[in-house]
């Protein structure tokens, strides 16, 4: 079965004035990905690292613009010390996280970032919103966005693993 | 690799003199006080932290801006810290980003340990490999001129070999509010037509 969400999220990214979408490349990602690749309005920036969009984002923000940050809760880790860019110089952060570690999750290197994700978030000061059901996606993004760019605060928006799927292993 | 000898107040108060609209963003430690002993302005963007960030902040900046100007100004270590950026920006080759990177071999903050370009890790090669089609090695005082004009016009890479000194410390506002609220009012100043 075809899932709309990823393009109903991706609609209320364009409804934000999203222009920059930087990402590290996810499974549950692909569809809004390959969207933004298609869009004149935006730039999609394939990142090394996840921190890398973090940074991205801070720029486009300096230069007046929106940017999102398409990741997997693998990197978030990665991006600790860098969230002292938007949290120190008040500025605006949206992060979209797939979730991986906790909904039949089938490799266990996984499951330590993936369980450690949400609390990890909220520790660093980052306004963390989950999105369990399909219905639910595009609303949660829209207010998210909302906040980071109205309130001028990091938000990360957690798909869980249930919503995208648990990757299907073949042994 | 022997050490460069360029003076690194010298070599910034040369690739910043008569800014006029350039947007620039300085990495932490060093190259943030040089820029600020250049004279400190609303259109630098000093980071103070978040260390291997500044090229990526450049990158945001210079595709949000695509009719302005942006000078990256960093340290070779904060540089090494992001080496990935190298090649995200070589993807999105926007053709109004510079970035100048003030090469003394050294992590100046920390006391001067030696960093991996004393070793031979060479960043202009590095960028060369991931893709930047523009680079360069300074190591004269004589090239800074032409370099300023070059870091103004294209997308290039210009690695500058400056002596480990250690000048007086010349500290611009570290409060990162301030900093992004002045640099988003003058852009916005600059940015009006006349």
């Amino acid at each position: 079965m075809t899932q709309h969400w990823p393009d109903d999220v991706f609609e209320a990214l364009r409804r934000a004035e999203i222009r920059q979408v930087g990402y590290v490349p996810d499974a549950g990602h692909a569809r809004l990905i390959e969207r933004a690749h298609a869009d004149a309005e935006m730039r999609a920036v394939v990142l090394t690292t996840e921190e890398e969009g973090i940074a991205l984002a801070a720029g486009a923000w300096l230069g007046g613009t929106r940017a999102v940050l398409l990741m997997q809760s693998s990197g978030v880790g990665n991006c600790i010390n860098m969230l002292s860019l938007p949290l120190n110089c008040r500025m605006p952060l949206l992060a979209l996280v797939t979730m991986r570690g906790e909904w039949g999750e089938f490799n266990p290197w996984q499951v330590p970032m993936g369980s450690a994700t949400p609390a990890v978030l909220e520790r660093m000061g980052v306004q963390v919103r989950r999105v369990e059901r399909a219905e639910e996606a595009a609303e949660t993004v829209a207010a998210a966005a909302a906040l980071a760019f109205d309130s001028t605060v990091p938000v990360a928006v957690l798909l869980s693993q249930r919503l995208i799927g648990a990757k299907l292993w073949v042994r | 690799m022997s050490a460069g000898m360029l003076d690194r107040r010298l070599v910034v108060a040369a690739l910043l003199h008569d800014p006029g609209d350039l947007l620039v963003v300085t990495g932490l430690g060093a190259a943030t006080y040089d820029a600020a002993a250049a004279g400190d302005r609303p259109l630098n963007f000093y980071l103070w932290g978040a260390m291997g960030g500044a090229a990526m902040v450049g990158l945001g900046l210079a595709l949000a801006q695509p009719s302005r100007r942006v000078l990256v100004l960093t340290g070779d270590g904060e540089m090494l810290m992001g080496l990935g950026a190298l090649a995200t920006i070589a993807v999105q080759a926007p053709d109004n980003l510079a970035i100048a990177v003030l090469d003394n071999g050294r992590f100046g903050e920390t006391g001067s340990q030696h960093s991996h370009t004393a070793h031979g890790a060479d960043l202009a090669a590095i960028a060369l490999g991931c893709g930047w089609r523009s680079v360069c090695t300074v190591s004269a005082a004589a090239e800074l001129d032409p370099l300023r004009a070059r870091l103004r016009r294209e997308a290039l890479l210009a690695v500058l070999r400056i002596a480990p000194d250690d000048p007086p410390r010349v500290l611009p506002p570290r409060d990162g509010a301030l900093l992004h609220h002045r640099f988003r009012a003058a852009l916005s100043r600059s940015s009006t037509p006349p």
